[in-house]
């Protein structure tokens, strides 16, 4: 196996996901699969190749700094499982001291 | 006269000449979906009343003698990842069920200017994260040529309506051939345009170093239309280009004379459909009658492609997706805390391939192994992105087949990620490259299901694609 239990568990910390019990062995063996497969990519050397993030050549698209009308804060909010005062609400972050 | 099943440009000339109206129409279109719909189930979202009086506003502004753009009064179905202001827009996910976008998508905006008539949102894979549409959060689809089949994905809700004359044409988008395969799985024409000649300012971003949205159409001519209607340069998406935008009806030309065709033998490999292979080579031979060229080619590094997408899309995607954490819009799941409550929203509302794909971008992305996996995956890409340009220095265009295989039976694959991950060999390369490609329809197998080729061209050369996918239907036809 190429991916560890722990492996699991950070992966699905990162992830804000939880992988419990009769799942496990399911997900670590396609992710096993699916490591061992993409493991065709060691055949090809790139020790001279540069990395494409996008296909087309751009970069440092600048535009003006202008102030433009935005999304109204109601908008912007009408979406929000829980608001108050203007703000989104979220569970407590942190501990109380 | 069967409405429902003609294309715009026909419509058009219809409602132009006052021979039916724009209310006939899309009320055509809703009776057929009230007909079909329950089988097919293409649609999350059927937006009737708005469609409807969308339809008589326009049959004012003809009435009044005002001019009418070729998709004015014409029905459509917009896939649910594109931001429709006061319609919902799920991306078929539990998470976002009860999402009503505060604004359009550029796309929405400039198709607006030509006044379609959107009369729903169309199913898809969740999160565009799929090649059949059962990866849907709400409801499958079924391909309208064989039920027991899929439509392909994960624009398979707007191939599914297309080819049902549940619409008239609808706009998809393809990160790794999600408009191109459903289109050759449901028999309609799909194209994807070269990364950033459409804006994707509000499409919900899966991959964004390789989304596009897309036409989805009966013929190439609405093909045409539809992309001239959403492309161009938008300063919401900086990585859309400032490149002219062509007037695409002008490449509606009937000739392929002096064109070079190349055929990838990576395309033609072991494992591909006799039927579709057979089909696809006929569809070449006609070209060759037609007075192109035929040269076989070899693009080398396409046995990667499926390697280094399925770790590049996944990495984009673990990132693009934490935003749906409960906490500014989508469905909540309450916790003690707020990364309790983060987890519960997570785990229970995002389906099986996203979470899949969530943690496999996380792995790829992760301390220890972003060398090994993400970074070369991204090298890899490169050497993609270079057969392609060497190829393109002997060859105008490139014929492939879309898919290896017809459409596959609902439950078939589903079991096994990996074996659907490689049904998409044939497209994912062009998406890594970013070039534009187009799936049109090229004939059937012996049990009915439609057979599909894939154009390939150079970068920005829509025009291309569509002058041979055109001279291709027309000397059919």
């Amino acid at each position: 196996m190429k991916v560890t239990q722990k492996d699991l568990d950070t992966v699905a910390s990162l992830s804000r996901l939880r992988i419990d019990g009769s799942e496990r062995s399911g997900v670590l063996e396609q992710l096993d699969k699916f490591l061992t497969y993409v493991e065709n990519l060691e055949q090809l050397d790139t020790s001279k190749v540069e990395p494409t993030t996008y296909a087309l050549p751009m970069k440092n698209v600048f535009r003006a700094d202008v102030v433009k009308p935005s999304l109204e804060r109601e908008l912007a909010l009408s979406n929000a499982p829980l608001k108050e005062d203007g703000y989104f609400k979220v569970p407590r972050v942190l501990e109380e001291m | 006269m069967e409405l429902n099943k003609m294309t715009a440009h026909e419509l058009h000339a219809l409602l132009v000449d006052k021979k039916i109206s724009a209310v006939e129409l899309t009320q055509a279109v809703l009776d057929r979906i009230d007909r079909t719909e329950e089988s097919i189930g293409a649609y999350l979202h059927i937006t009737r009343d708005q469609a409807l009086e969308s339809a008589r506003s326009i049959d004012k502004k003809i009435a009044a003698g005002e001019s009418l753009g070729v998709l004015g009064g014409i029905p459509c179905a917009i896939k649910d990842n594109i931001c429709t202001k006061g319609i919902t827009t799920t991306c078929a996910s539990k998470i976002l069920e009860n999402f009503v976008p505060p604004y359009d998508a550029t796309v929405i905006t400039k198709l607006r200017a030509e006044q379609p008539i959107i009369v729903g949102k169309a199913n898809m894979d969740e999160f565009a994260m799929g090649g059949s549409t059962e990866n849907s959060g709400f409801h499958v689809t079924r391909n309208p040529r064989d039920l027991a089949r899929v439509p392909g994905g994960s624009s398979g809700g707007s191939a599914a309506a297309v080819a049902s004359d549940e619409a008239i044409f609808a706009l998809g988008s393809d990160t790794g051939g999600s408009i191109r395969q459903p289109a050759s799985f449901c028999g309609v024409v799909g194209m994807k345009p070269t990364y950033g000649r459409v804006s994707r300012y509000g499409l919900v971003a899966y991959a964004s170093s390789l989304d596009q949205i897309g036409p989805i159409t009966k013929d190439v001519t609405d093909c045409a239309h539809v992309l001239n209607a959403i492309a161009g340069h938008d300063e919401m998406d900086s990585t859309s280009t400032a490149a002219p935008v062509p007037e695409y009806t002008r490449a509606l030309v009937s000739d392929v004379k002096g064109l070079t065709i190349g055929l990838p033998k990576e395309y033609f490999a072991a494992g591909m459909d006799s039927e579709v292979e057979q089909s696809i080579r006929a569809a070449a031979k006609e070209y060759e009658k037609l007075g192109a060229t035929l040269k076989e080619i070899s693009l080398p590094h396409t046995d990667y492609a499926i390697s280094a997408y399925y770790l590049i899309a996944p990495a984009e995607a673990a990132t693009n997706l934490e935003r749906y954490d409960g906490v500014s819009y989508g469905v909540r799941i309450d916790g003690v805390d707020v990364v309790d409550m983060m987890k519960n929203t997570r785990t229970a509302l995002f389906g099986e391939e996203v979470k899949r794909r969530i943690m496999i971008g996380n792995y790829a992305l992760s301390a220890g192994y972003y060398d090994a996996y993400y970074l070369k995956a991204l090298k890899v890409r490169t050497l993609i992105q270079n057969d392609f340009v060497e190829a393109f220095k002997t060859v105008d265009v490139i014929l492939a087949p879309t898919a290896p295989t017809p459409a596959f039976k609902i439950g078939e694959m589903i079991e096994d990620p990996l074996k659907m991950y490689l049904q998409d060999i044939c497209t994912v390369p062009l998406n890594l490259a970013g070039l534009p490609g187009i799936s049109i329809p090229c004939g059937e197998t012996s049990t009915g299901l439609p057979i599909g080729f894939q154009l390939i061209g150079r970068a920005l050369d829509e025009e291309t694609l569509i002058r041979a996918a055109f001279t291709f239907e027309h000397e059919r036809s």
